[in-house]
């Protein structure tokens, strides 16, 4: 247990520490270096533990154990250059680093002073562009602190909004003041959070519960796993003020088990948290009681609808249910309950530190703030980027996320998952914000935002969201579960060239049908994918069922393998490689393929060296 | 100590971990969810056995823990195989040739999604985004992470397993 008084000298003790990580000189006295490893999932998985552990050994090798510190931070968001290396306090960021380059990073770097550029120049264009026109408030201090490290955590003004509320405010303070600043869920919905908190504050019952969403299943977003894994503590900071503000004593995290790293920093987070008495009894000797639990997930999309979820941490299928009534009113085990989403909470205490006011000057006219996004899919920089509401679709794709690799052309983005729609190239100044993205029949969603090029086939995306769907469906509402299977048939119909154009016709039906009657979001949303691709590129849906044809090459049915005798230098390589016998032709003279016996499998394809196999 | 003896004791400290995850979780409201992801940890999967187990020890009806089980995609009623290959079917990857990379296992190792190969070694799986969009496609084959994967490197990745 700590006072507050000692936690500010713990704030105090260790931001003096750390300075040097907000581009401070340290003082030439005592040469201290942080030297930041991004272990974050996409780093971890390209082998920055390695890294990690190498960095130490060599580093006590060459006695520089007292004034070097190694620390492991989350996500730093380039994951397309990762594993990153930044060097404090020299402002040097070293990227696509291996674990073969480390005794160079420290002999070079750590011992003699200098940087290894070969690391960091290459891409510092690409650093400088994709950081310039962010604005991190949710990632805040991810990349900045080891978030197995609560003192990491306080010193940059962590657990301060908690001691102020308890302290100085009333919990209808709380609320006004998260309501005048115009937060909005992150999830997906858009709900104004401070009225969703006034909603529940106003019921008296004796019980009531704060969940935070962290069951993040759109295919294609990580936002809220890299917020957990880089700064679990601001997640659980906020849904202790909200304990505070609504009147609970007991908060849930429901939490993917597909992510084991975010588990693991929660459990870890949590349990510091006890032991500072910043979660338990009598938090800050103000009298107020809040203690926070884990539930894991277990790969069910529909456990994000917030009465499934419910249903879900009471040890039941998560199948969703009629509402009214709402959680507010009747939640997790009948009381009443608040539901948030990790991003939404990571912006609670700064927006209580700043005040509402600072956070309602940034976004829009109806979206405040800033929103995290996962870019990825065609497009070169690959990762986590916070933009302030109203940065437009341009800016996202080719100033921050480095335009579309191979000189391909841009085509359409699609934001909101399998609920959302995409947005096409005659759009892309649009800018991004929750009305904006409706307006064009796409949704904010929880933030995945997938960049597609030439050559993807936007029937084929919206056969492959259906699909999820059909799979995600909990079946207990029948225009979900039947219905979107008769899309999904529908959609591989055509995909298979034996479509007709009455198929599109009924596609909408189904979709109006859908959306209009299914019990929760996930229904009245899946039809979203193929409504958008409808309007925006029917043209290629009436390739598909006209000429039999998939403009992209992507539809297996629709496309011939052949070879281009003109690039063809007669290797033999694809006829070797052919387990089909397919593919015939003299040594050194063009080969040919034999449309009846190719399977389409695609191994000449991948084999060529020379680019002769074609698709079309 | 003859390999009996050895196989009793191994047996006896599952039963040993079993009964202490039930006991752990079964008086906490929705402790079956808990309960079911430790078993899985122990076993690799769930068992017939360990339903029936579950059910007398926590008072829980039968149909209701296999209704729960079955309803999420993480709990498997089927053993893994040695190596458990996950493709992540992910949008990202997806549009990266996820699809292509997993028809490819299948050819590979001739055996569908959710299924296990005759000598126990492979299983497959397509799965949900894990998460590492930066690096799309990617397969995961227990912990370790294959990523930017190609087509013609599925091959050599499955032969890296012994």
């Amino acid at each position: 247990m700590k006072t507050n008084a000692q936690i500010e000298e713990i704030r105090r003790d260790t931001f003096s520490e750390l300075i040097i990580r907000k581009g401070r000189k340290a003082d030439a006295e005592t040469p201290v270096k942080h030297v930041m490893v991004c272990a974050g999932t996409g780093c971890t998985s390209s082998n920055s533990e390695e890294i990690i552990s190498r960095l130490r050994v060599q580093i006590e090798k060459h006695g520089l154990g007292e004034t070097v510190k190694v620390v492991q931070t989350g996500c730093l968001g380039l994951c397309a250059k990762g594993p990153i290396v930044i060097v404090h306090p020299d402002d040097c960021m070293y990227t696509m680093v291996t674990p073969e380059d480390v005794s160079e990073i420290v002999e070079s770097h750590l011992v003699g002073g200098t940087p290894v550029t070969r690391l960091s120049e290459g891409d510092s264009q690409v650093v400088k562009d994709f950081f310039n026109k962010q604005m991190r408030v949710a990632l805040r201090n991810c990349g900045l602190i080891d978030p197995e490290n609560i003192d990491e955590y306080i010193a940059f003004d962590g657990y301060k909004a908690l001691a102020a509320v308890l302290s100085e405010m009333s919990p209808s303070d709380v609320i006004q003041t998260v309501k005048t600043s115009g937060l909005r869920g992150r999830g997906g919905a858009g709900f104004s959070t401070g009225t969703k908190w006034e909603f529940a504050s106003k019921n008296e019952a004796e019980r009531k519960y704060v969940c935070c969403n962290a069951d993040e299943g759109d295919p294609g977003a990580f936002m809220d796993r890299s917020i957990l894994e880089g700064d679990p503590h601001s997640v659980i900071e906020a849904m202790a003020i909200a304990g505070y503000a609504i009147g609970s004593n007991q908060g849930y995290i429901y939490v993917r088990a597909e992510y084991p790293i975010a588990v693991h920093r929660l459990k870890i987070a949590i349990s510091q948290a006890r032991n500072y008495g910043l979660l338990g009894r009598n938090i800050l000797d103000s009298g107020f009681d809040f203690d926070v639990d884990i539930r894991l997930g277990a790969g069910a999309f529909v456990c994000g609808e917030e009465t499934a979820l419910m249903a879900s941490i009471e040890g039941k299928r998560g199948e969703p249910r009629v509402r009214p009534p709402f959680p507010a009113e009747k939640g997790l085990w009948q009381e009443p309950t608040i539901l948030n989403n990790v991003e939404t909470l990571a912006n609670v205490a700064p927006i209580l530190l700043n005040g509402a006011e600072w956070f309602a000057d940034l976004g829009t006219l109806k979206s405040k703030g800033t929103k995290v996004f996962a870019i990825g899919g065609k497009i070169a920089n690959t990762g986590l980027v916070e933009i302030p509401m109203g940065t437009t679709l341009r800016e996202i794709v080719y100033e921050i996320g480095g335009g579309i690799p191979g000189g391909k052309a841009f085509k359409a983005a699609q934001t909101g998952g399998p609920s959302g729609g995409c947005i096409p190239a005659k759009h892309i100044d649009a800018p991004i914000d929750y009305e904006s993205l409706i307006e064009l029949g796409s949704m904010m969603g929880s933030g995945g935002l997938i960049v597609m090029d030439e050559d993807t086939c936007m029937v084929d995306i919206a056969k492959f969201f259906l699909e999820f769907t059909v799979d995600e469906s909990c079946g207990k509402c029948t225009p979900c579960r039947v219905g979107t299977r008769m899309m999904y048939d529908i959609l591989d119909k055509i995909t298979q060239g034996n479509g007709t154009e009455k198929d599109l016709d009924e596609l909408e039906r189904y979709a109006r049908v859908i959306t209009k009657t299914s019990l929760c979001a996930l229904g009245q949303t899946a039809p979203n994918p193929v409504l958008s691709t409808l309007k925006y590129f029917r043209e290629e849906y009436i390739a598909h069922i006209k000429e039999k044809r998939c403009p992209a090459g992507v539809c297996k049915q629709l496309i011939v393998y052949a070879i281009d005798p003109e690039k063809c230098t007669g290797c033999g390589l694809c006829k070797k490689n052919c387990a089909f016998g397919a593919i015939s032709g003299e040594k050194k003279a063009p080969h040919a393929i034999d449309p009846e016996k190719c399977v389409k499998c695609g191994m000449c394809l991948t084999k060529c060296k020379f680019g002769a196999v074609t698709t079309k | 100590m003859n390999s009996n003896g050895c196989a009793r004791d191994m047996i006896d400290e599952e039963n040993a971990r079993f009964e202490g995850i039930t006991s752990r979780h079964k008086d906490s409201k929705g402790g079956l969810i808990p309960i079911l992801h430790e078993v899985q940890e122990l076993y690799g999967y769930l068992p017939d056995s360990a339903f029936v187990r579950i059910s007398k020890t926590c008072n829980i009806p039968l149909s209701e823990i296999y209704g729960v089980a079955t309803f999420y995609s993480f709990f498997s009623l089927k053993p893994k195989g040695k190596y458990e290959i996950s493709v992540c079917m992910g949008t990202a990857c997806y549009v990266k040739g996820a699809g292509r990379i997993l028809d490819r296992i299948r050819e590979e190792l001739d055996i569908d999604v959710g299924d296990c190969t005759e000598d126990g070694k492979f299983s497959l799986s397509a799965c949900r985004c894990l998460g590492a969009c930066g690096l799309a496609p990617v397969i995961k084959v227990n912990e370790q992470v294959h990523g930017r994967l190609a087509l013609a490197d599925v091959s050599e990745v499955l032969n890296q397993y012994e």
